[in-house]
């Protein structure tokens, strides 16, 4: 996004603005103990997690907050919040 | 035309001259002589312009900041307090980028109240933004409105100003001004052209949220704005120079300082007295000259370095003070001296409406000659 006269800004949609970069922690997925379950995504507040086509669970990084509220639900301890370097 | 008038008339006169669009103030002495006038010039249908009537300076601004983001020329006007009111609001308007003009009527900050002059309230808002521009007389107090907008509307600039004039000592005063026509004004200052505004059938927001990623470079933007205001300043100085005969392209402005041994530096009013001053201490033999600062912001480091180049020492006299440091303008011209061997010696004065008279100026000489500043001057020991 190139910067606005004054930080002005045309209408858009959220998904503009990638606010995955306010994240201090990110989830690290571990498929070896994933049972495909899907309650990462259904909890995730941002929405941003994605079934794969192998079906396996993604987070977009974009907008991954690292809230980590998907690594507290998952019902395998599949998901581990790493700190992550800027 | 050469006309007798008070000095809040003759900024109203040329404000209205300038064709405002939207006018939002809120009376405060010693400004209230101006918003006064230009009520009953909008009142008179002399001046077609909207003026909202506010409950707070906080709201006055706010006001102008929406018009001006609609596209308008807008004006506004205060001091001391109602400035201080202002202050979140002045941010907002100078990071979107907004041409907002206003005069401010320097007047002393309280606590203790103090309705008289000094320049505390606009230096208090060094670091927002805005252009600041300050009158020695009302003749120029009036030219630099149209400068004002000039430089503000200039693309490459987009910048509040404020026209700084102290309080009572200027704006309460009658002196002759030769007052442009309005055809002059219009030749000089045409209507304002937005780059961009607030249009409900081509939306935009302005003064977005910005994440840390963003933050940093827009005040980059706005410095480098500022930057360009200097170069805008010279041009639209020169211009109405060429036009009118008053020559405002320089950000400083020297007086019998081609010889002298020691500079006064010296913003607003202050410089007539300090003009007085010198020339009776050089009809004594002392080589004494003085560079008025004109314009605070942008702050013009390389003409004081150039203007100073030959002199011995330099006071710089302050009507503000930064506590626990020194006066402001010492600072920023000792910061410009970087590296030159060259005393820079500080005196706050004048503050709260003390009167500062040729008899302070010649004292103060003597006491840059004898090394001794960076303290108050004038004080009354006796109440201490
Ligand atoms: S850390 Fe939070 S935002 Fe990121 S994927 Fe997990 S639930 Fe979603
Ligand atoms: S909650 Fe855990 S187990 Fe269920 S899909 Fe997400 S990562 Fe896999």
């Amino acid at each position: 996004m190139a910067l606005g006269i004054g930080c002005s800004s045309r209408p858009g949609k959220a998904p503009n603005n990638k606010t995955g970069s306010w994240r201090v922690f990110k989830p690290k997925f571990n498929h070896e103990k994933c049972t495909k379950c899907g309650m990462c995504k259904t909890i995730c507040p941002e929405g941003c997690i994605e079934e794969s086509e192998d079906e396996f669970f993604i987070p977009n990084e974009s907008y991954c907050k690292g809230c980590g509220l998907c690594a507290e639900e998952c019902p395998s301890d599949a998901i581990t919040m790493e700190q992550e370097e800027k | 035309m050469l006309e007798i008038t008070e000095g809040s008339h003759a900024v109203a006169k040329a404000v209205k001259m300038s064709r405002p669009q939207v006018i939002a103030a809120y009376p405060i002495t010693p400004q209230t002589h101006i918003v006064e006038a230009l009520a009953d010039m909008v009142a008179d249908c002399e001046l077609d312009a909207e003026y909202i009537t506010v409950e707070s300076e906080f709201s006055a601004l706010s006001a102008c900041l929406g018009a001006s983001a609609a596209g308008s020329r807008t004006y506004s006007a205060t001091t001391s307090q109602g400035l201080a009111l202002m202050f979140e609001v002045c941010f907002n308007v100078s990071g979107m980028r907004l041409p907002v003009v206003m005069t401010i009527a320097n007047r002393a900050l309280g606590a203790p109240l103090s309705i008289w002059n000094d320049q505390q309230d606009s230096i208090a808002l060094r670091d927002s933004g805005w252009l600041q521009f300050y009158a020695e007389d009302n003749q120029e107090a009036t030219d630099l409105h149209y400068i004002a907008y000039k430089v503000a509307e200039n693309p490459e600039v987009l910048l509040p100003a404020f026209v700084c004039f102290d309080g009572f000592i200027l704006s309460h005063t009658y002196e002759p001004v030769d007052m442009l026509s309005q055809e002059d004004v219009d030749r000089y200052l045409p209507a304002y052209k937005p780059v961009q505004r607030l249009d409900a059938d081509d939306p935009i927001s302005m003064g977005m949220y910005a994440t840390p990623e963003y933050y940093l470079e827009f005040r980059y933007e706005h410095d480098q704005a500022m930057k360009r205001a200097r170069n805008a300043i010279n041009k639209a100085g020169k211009e109405f120079g060429e036009m009118f005969g008053r020559d405002y392209s320089a950000l400083v402005e020297g007086y019998r300082l081609e010889d002298a041994d020691t500079a006064i530096i010296a913003m607003g009013s202050l410089c007539g007295t300090i003009k007085d001053a010198i020339d009776e201490m050089r009809s004594a033999g002392k080589k004494v000259g003085l560079l008025k600062i004109r314009c605070f912001r942008p702050f013009p480091a390389e003409e004081i370095r150039n203007a100073l180049s030959h002199v011995k020492r330099v006071a710089v006299l302050d009507k503000n003070v930064s506590v626990g440091a020194k006066g402001a303008v010492a600072i920023e011209v000792r910061d410009a001296l970087y590296g030159k061997a060259l005393p820079v010696l500080g005196y706050v004065l004048g503050l709260g409406g003390r009167d500062v008279r040729i008899s302070d100026i010649r004292n103060i000489v003597s006491l840059a000659e004898s090394g001794k500043g960076d303290q108050f001057y004038g004080l009354r020991t006796e109440v201490l």
